[in-house]
């Protein structure tokens, strides 16, 4: 899932600071799983908003909605109705929702509340971490179902850098080194020979290299 | 008997060739474009290797290009290794790279993935990684053997390279790091300089495995010495240096030491000695950071001159 977390207030604020009628729409999707623009987080950044309001004076008039998916058009076309006087929007859904917001109000200044930061899952430690680039052309069964491409810090696809210390990445806090682990799987199966197949450089056109993509859910 | 065909003209292909114990070290290029640095360096240096390495952009921080230095090196009698890596290039960059240096006779190059842009003066950087070392290794073998680009496309005069890489022994697991090592030499590597050998077990214990594996009969690898600059440095890199190891007792030996180059001097030609006698290693490779200057003396100490170059070639 994709996977978002709040920008820092003050940058919210700084977004803010011109407006007078905000509307926050939060999302029941990725990021309520996330804990980042779910009911809860709305219900805390319309506080917020309110409150700075009123320290600063300003006559913040904020309300707030939840959608079912900020990503699809027909979710949020029902805030078309019921919300007459705002001046702004902030969105507290994933970069893609931001988008669709921006789309069904383009008179409207629509900003990101949210920082996306990739596509994921929660790790045994509670943190969110880092799974899937995206690149368009899976090499998961290959490399013992670990993705170096969004594991590694240079996503290479023969094996480890030199800086993979005690199955740790170079780059530290506590990022394992995806090299190590998928080695360590193939261990376990006695398949570490498979290693010693050179990948060839890679088609990157799949990637975000080859310009927006696009696809019809099929090949 | 080595099982490959050498298929470039140079002084570093010569010595290891001619099965001389052979030297390599290399120069940082400076954080300015004041090229007569590495051309006082090349000139201490030249007598006491035979090639040097210029860095290309090392720990990610922007310096005078690799290629540009190796030019300056050219021009005082010195045989360059281009270091090139693929953190800020992609393969069209790379192949331009590769073609613009054996245009200017510059025909060695030590293929290396590249430092993470973390660690140097730039974190905010994009980095490229478009390919990874083992992938330039076989892009560069593809140029010089095939005559074609990564596209499949004609090289009418095809690049005349001798392909080197690096290995880090030291790091995890060494079992990995051996097969690593396979992996390249497979993609057409002919040379090896390994990271610096200070914990000299763990070493051994590496090039066993590679000649197990017939790995020594395949290239040439070039052990890592890298002279130690006080007792800080070798904790530092100890504990914090990732993908290094550093022995206690070098440690202390530095620690108790009242005379840190001579400690230096003495630990470099121990190692040197020390890597000598062991099967498989076909000279050295002086990584002096910053401290080009005590070189010559390792080198003179080691016993390890002439090089193969007694007088500087001069160039035209």
């Amino acid at each position: 899932m994709i996977i978002a977390e709040r920008k820092p207030f003050e940058e919210i604020q700084s977004m803010l600071q011109s407006h007078r009628s905000i509307l926050v729409v939060g999302c029941h999707g990725c990021v309520t799983i996330c804990q980042s623009g779910g009911e809860l987080q709305t219900q805390e950044l319309v506080n917020l908003v309110r409150l700075w309001g009123n320290e600063k004076n300003k006559i913040l008039n904020v309300t707030w909605a939840m959608v079912e998916r900020q990503c699809e058009i027909e979710f949020i076309t029902p805030l078309k109705i019921g919300h007459p006087d705002i001046d702004a929007i902030l969105s507290l859904g994933c970069g893609v929702g931001v988008q669709t917001l921006a789309d069904l109000f383009p008179a409207l200044p629509i900003y990101p509340g949210l920082n996306t930061k990739c596509i994921g899952m929660i790790s045994p430690g509670g943190d969110w971490e880092e799974r899937c680039q995206a690149c368009g052309n899976c090499i998961l069964h290959l490399t013992a179902g670990i993705c170096p491409i969004s594991r590694c810090a240079k996503s290479m696809l023969n094996g480890p850098c030199g800086g993979s210390q005690a199955g740790n990445c170079e780059l530290g806090d506590g990022r394992p080194c995806a090299w190590a682990l998928i080695y360590r799987k193939l261990e376990q199966s006695n398949q570490v020979e498979n290693l010693l197949h050179i990948q060839p450089a890679r088609n990157w056109f799949t990637a975000r290299d080859g310009g927006p993509r696009r696809s019809t859910g099929r090949s | 008997m080595r099982a490959y065909e050498m298929k470039t003209d140079n002084a570093l292909k010569q010595s290891l060739q001619s099965g001389t114990f052979t030297v390599t070290t290399e120069i940082g290029p400076p954080r300015h474009c004041g090229g007569d640095y590495i051309q006082q360096q090349g000139r201490m240096l030249a007598l006491c290797a035979d090639a040097i390495n210029i860095t290309d952009n090392q720990t990610a921080i922007a310096r005078l290009s690799s290629l540009a230095g190796c030019v300056l090196l050219q021009a005082v009698g010195v045989d360059p290794v281009l270091q090139m890596t693929c953190r800020d290039r992609n393969r069209i960059a790379l192949q331009s790279d590769v073609l613009g240096a054996a245009s200017l006779g510059i025909n060695t190059i030590l293929c290396l993935t590249g430092d993470h842009q973390k660690f140097g003066n730039h974190p905010e950087a994009k980095n490229v990684f478009d390919l990874d070392s083992i992938q330039l290794i076989a892009m560069i073998k593809a140029m010089r053997d095939e005559g074609k680009f990564l596209s499949g496309d004609e090289i009418k005069v095809k690049p005349d390279i001798f392909i080197g890489c690096a290995a880090n022994p030291f790091a995890d697991p060494v079992e990995l790091r051996v097969l690593r090592l396979e992996k390249k030499i497979n993609a057409g590597a002919e040379f090896i300089q390994t990271q610096p050998v200070l914990e000299i077990d763990r070493f051994q214990t590496f090039m066993e495995m590679a000649a197990q594996r017939g790995l020594t009969d395949r290239a040439y690898v070039l052990a890592g010495i890298m002279p130690i600059k006080s007792a800080r440095m070798a904790r530092y890199m100890q504990k914090n240096v990732p993908g290094m190891l550093v022995s206690e007792s070098i440690c202390k030996q530095f620690e108790r030491s009242t005379d840190i180059r001579q400690t230096a001097i003495d630990l470099a030609v121990e190692q040197i000695k020390i890597v000598k006698q062991i099967s498989g290693v076909a000279g050295v490779h002086i990584m002096a950071v910053a401290w080009e200057e005590i070189i010559p003396e390792i080198v003179d100490r080691a016993g390890l001159y002439p090089r193969t170059r007694a007088v500087p070639r001069v160039a035209p």
